[in-house]
């Protein structure tokens, strides 16, 4: 079956993004394909190269990194949603006039459209809240 | 037939009854995340009283120290297998 995960949370907001990543994790293991990781609202953060938790903790924007790789997923940020956040690509660094850019490696800025063309795509689509 | 996520603590009344305005017996109610602090004794009366099939998230209950008897208890996996079953998930947080 087809799926798309949708992530309203930031890592350390609520335990909904962590249980998205075990969510996906879990579904690839089961033999299902992920459409799509769309990361909306706060759940940009999950795309900040900047996040730097204890050695001892762990790292959710890493952890969506590793499994991107291993199952060459597409990981998809708001792009509205990320750079009033201050979550930026080059180009959108560029575009503000930005001393840095802080979006991690395997994430892209695109558009709700994206996340509208997944959910046409896609089975299922599960949403995974940021909570108030 | 849907399967509902509820992700909202006890605290988050507004939301549980949102929830169980639209719930049939058709549908599951996942306890995931603070939902599952709806498994407490003290609110099991009220989760008895939904039309649907209650279930909760086991790792997230046990993360919470929440004692889960009488409930059924699904994990990561079998959470998947429930999406799959379902015509479509709902969140709740």
């Amino acid at each position: 079956m087809i799926f798309t995960i949708v992530v309203h949370s930031a890592p350390y907001q609520s335990g909904s993004a962590a249980t998205a990543l075990r969510f996906t994790r879990a579904a690839l293991d089961a033999g299902h394909r992920i459409h799509r990781v769309f990361f909306y609202r706060e759940g940009v953060h999950n795309a900040s190269a900047l996040a730097s938790p204890p050695r001892d903790e762990r790292s959710l924007p890493a952890e969506w990194q590793a499994v991107a790789q291993e199952y060459d997923l597409d990981l998809v940020v708001c792009i509205a949603a990320a750079v009033r956040r201050g979550v930026l690509n080059q180009e959108e660094a560029r575009r503000y006039e930005k001393p840095a850019a802080n979006l991690a490696e395997g994430f892209e800025l695109s558009g709700l459209g994206q996340l509208v063309e997944a959910s046409i795509q896609s089975d299922r689509v599960v949403t995974f809240g940021g909570g108030r | 037939m849907t399967l509902h996520l509820l992700g909202a603590s006890p605290s988050d009344r507004a939301t549980f009854e949102s929830c169980r305005s639209t719930l049939t017996e058709q549908d599951t109610l996942l306890l995931l995340e603070e939902g599952c602090y709806w498994a407490l004794p003290h609110h099991r009366q009220e989760l008895s009283r939904i039309p649907a099939r209650v279930v909760a998230l086991g790792p997230d209950c046990l993360a919470r120290g929440i004692a889960t008897e009488g409930l059924k208890t699904v994990d990561d996996a079998e959470f998947v297998v429930l999406a799959t079953e379902h015509a479509r998930t709902v969140s709740w947080y």
